[in-house]
């Protein structure tokens, strides 16, 4: 197995494409207005605000945020890649997050998962993080609790939440992503 | 300054009582536990903790067990039977790095449940570790090795798969890291943000994965990364230089001064079999702190530069030949005898120690030559250590009255062009061509005599050449920038026939003068201290291995401005 020279990049695929609009700047500027004592604070909204706007932050991503609040790129990718919402590369259309926490690993996550990544044709890359189907429709991964154990196991499909999600209603699933 | 220095009390005489293992002691408040434990002569074993960086209390081997006075029902310590407060323990361990003394404190660093404390923390920091020690250089001197043998179980129930992390990273120009050793102390990362400002280095990844990184496409090499190389506790980052060069345990140690520049860093010399292998820094809270530069610390491989002189030199027919130290002495003597005192000159250096300056001195006292003066060389100064005189004993050179900081020397062009001055000797290795003075100038020298370490323009002109000690190979003193006077001991023999400056100047002043009053280096500092009102009553054993302040250093800072 080749180890990348720089840890922390493994899973990213380059720079975000897209512009950098007047609207973008404003709302970063705003909410690094919510933290007059340290801007230093504000690395976490930008961080969402970024991953929302342009799918993944990339490295253009580090180094913007970087500068807006004169940290260190390093600051930055630090919190990229301990946080596991923080995403290096684009997820799918459709991202599936399967939890696998001890209620829903219990309660069958494993055979969900398997199916899904069945269903999805994915490969994994012996890396952890999400898988991504090569057109780019499906993306799957695990997750921690999702917070509803009594209903086991449990799948997020982007902000949509479904429950008791056997092999059957995994298949329904992605045949009902439109 | 740093605003640190954990193992600095704020005040030495504000003290509060405090109970280590059972015996009360007084220890100035606002020390942490570690250094406390350090002053009552017990150790806290530590990682992260580094009395000059921030304290993060993330390695969790200085757990120790904590009290407080037990209070009674009137809210008054309950006194003992040996009419000492009884101490209320706290169930679970602190951190010691991270916990400051209070008035009253109990603090145990060798119970049950310490010793249980150290062994679990050394079983998950050995967990992932790839137990490499036979190819480590970190070997011999690794705080995993040493902590593993003093409070580890000396076996691993481990049987899982190791986490694999990148090896031979190339972190910067001088640094390899190797992220299976890291222990994630974290104190590479502080050194490069709170000494440096340099931060590069950062952690990602989460859990056990994480891993310790320069961002991508960055370089860690900033001026004083070797630091990192020291304090790394483990072998996760280690010096391009020195690595796989010798194992550490076969090094002698021995204390001397950084000559690179005018700060004069302290330091250790690591040499095997008179081989200089490595530079460290020596903490000296005066001069240096732990610290040194990389450029001072890796500029010690010229000791072995293929233009090392070995052997005495002597020019006939217009090339040089080696000859013997008695015929390099005697042409010296004679060449000198045929001209009039004030015909010679002599560029005495900064480079020298005192005690080599003070033969010279006296030498030239005896001569009755007066013009004498050294050769400047500007540095390239930061704002940390590194000085902006390139010249280890600058100062030194003024004490003696054999500097007026290049300003003679500047006429001694014109006055060798016109026959004023007719032989010229230049020590320490100084290369008048490099500082301006053309070749042909020195050509119409009757006499050149050059002593020095490497070969250079004015060495390869020169009639006669005497080759001389580096700074490794020699003990003496030297006066930094700040005025402070400081030792430097030999680690190793000068190679060939070289000798140290001090005893070719002895012997030149035996043939020329008679004079016979120096018999060891120990001499000269004794006739020294005795004519110079600034040494006046102080010894080595005085000066010590951290050197003494022998001028102000606003006075030190007046003399270089004026």
């Amino acid at each position: 197995m080749s180890i990348p020279l720089h840890a922390g990049t493994e899973n990213c695929v380059g720079p975000e494409k897209g512009e950098i609009t007047p609207a973008f700047e404003k709302q970063s500027d705003e909410l690094v207005s919510r933290y007059p004592v340290s801007k230093r604070s504000a690395v976490l909204p930008l961080l969402h605000l970024w991953q929302e706007t342009f799918g993944y932050i990339g490295p253009r991503g580090v180094e913007w945020i970087a500068k807006k609040l004169s940290l260190q790129e390093i600051q930055v990718l630090e919190l990229v890649t301990f946080y596991p919402w923080f995403r290096q590369k684009p997820y799918g259309k459709f991202h599936f997050r399967v939890c696998r926490t001890l209620p829903c690993a219990l309660g069958g996550a494993g055979k969900t998962f398997a199916a899904l990544q069945k269903l999805m044709n994915l490969k994994s890359d012996g890396h952890e993080g999400a898988m991504v189907s090569e057109d780019g429709r499906f993306s799957l991964e695990y997750s921690e609790c999702l917070a509803s154990c009594g209903t086991a196991p449990v799948v997020l499909r982007n902000d949509e939440f479904y429950e008791k999600v056997d092999e059957k209603r995994a298949s329904d699933l992605v045949t009902g992503c439109r | 300054m740093n605003p640190w220095n954990h193992d600095v009390a704020k005040d030495e005489k504000d003290l509060v009582d405090v109970q280590v293992d059972g015996v009360w002691m007084q220890m100035p408040r606002g020390l942490n536990v570690v250094e406390v434990a350090h002053r009552a002569q017990k150790f806290i074993p530590h990682y992260c903790y580094h009395p000059k960086l921030s304290v993060v209390g993330n390695c969790r081997m200085c757990l120790f067990e904590m009290g407080t006075p037990k209070m009674g029902p009137d809210r008054k310590p309950v006194l003992g039977a040996d009419g000492k407060p009884e101490i209320a323990w706290m169930p679970r361990p602190q951190i010691g790095c991270a916990t400051n003394i209070t008035p009253g404190m109990g603090i145990r660093t060798d119970s049950a449940l310490v010793k249980d404390c150290r062994n679990g923390v050394m079983e998950f920091l050995l967990i992932n570790h790839p137990l490499d020690c036979p190819i480590c250089d970190q070997a011999g001197e690794c705080k995993l090795q040493e902590y593993s043998v003093e409070y580890g179980t000396g076996a691993s129930r481990f049987v899982e798969n190791k986490v694999k992390k990148p090896k031979n990273v190339d972190l910067g120009e001088r640094i390899v890291l190797d992220d299976e050793r890291c222990i994630l102390c974290s104190r590479c990362i502080r050194f490069s943000s709170e000494v440096m400002k340099d931060d590069v280095l950062g952690f990602v990844n989460r859990g056990s994965h994480s891993t310790l990184t320069a961002y991508p496409g960055k370089s860690f090499d900033n001026a004083y990364s070797l630091n990192t190389a020291d304090i790394c506790p483990v072998g996760a980052l280690t010096s391009k230089d020195f690595r796989f060069q010798m194992r550490v345990w076969f090094l002698k140690e021995t204390k001397s001064l950084c000559a690179s520049c005018g700060t004069g860093c302290n330091v250790t010399i690591g040499s095997r079999e008179g081989k200089v292998h490595r530079l460290t820094p020596r903490e000296n809270e005066a001069v240096n702190s732990q610290w040194m530069c990389d450029f001072g610390r890796l500029n010690f491989h010229y000791l072995e530069s293929k233009d090392r002189l070995h052997r005495p030199l002597l020019r006939a027919a217009g090339e040089q030949f080696p000859g013997t130290w008695a015929d390099a002495i005697q042409r010296s003597v004679d060449g000198l005898k045929k001209v009039k005192p004030e015909e010679i000159a002599v560029v005495a250096s900064s480079r020298l120690t005192l005690e080599e300056l003070f033969v010279l001195k006296r030498l030239l006292a005896e001569l009755g030559v007066n013009r004498v003066d050294t050769v400047p060389n500007p540095g390239q100064a930061d704002n940390f250590l590194r000085s902006g005189d390139g010249n280890p004993n600058s100062r030194g050179t003024e004490l003696l009255g054999l500097s007026s900081g290049g300003r003679k020397l500047g006429s001694w062009g014109t006055e060798i062009e016109s026959g004023k001055i007719k032989a010229l000797f230049v020590l320490g290795g100084e290369d008048l061509i490099a500082s301006g003075l053309p070749a042909s100038t020195l050509a119409k020298l009757d006499l050149l005599i050059a002593s020095g370490i490497l070969t250079n323009e004015t060495t390869r002109l020169a009639h006669v050449v005497l080759p001389g000690a580096a700074f490794a190979e020699k003990t003496g003193s030297m006066v930094n920038v700040h005025g402070r006077l400081q030792r430097m001991t030999r680690a190793i023999a000068a190679p060939g026939e070289a000798r140290e400056e001090w005893t070719i100047l002895r012997d030149l002043r035996m043939a020329l003068t008679g004079g016979n009053s120096f018999h060891s280096v120990e001499d000269v500092w004794k006739s020294m201290a005795a004519e110079v009102s600034q040494l006046s009553g102080l010894n080595w054993a005085r000066i010590g291995d951290l050197g003494i302040q022998i001028e102000s250093v606003a006075q030190a800072a007046g003399v270089k401005a004026g």
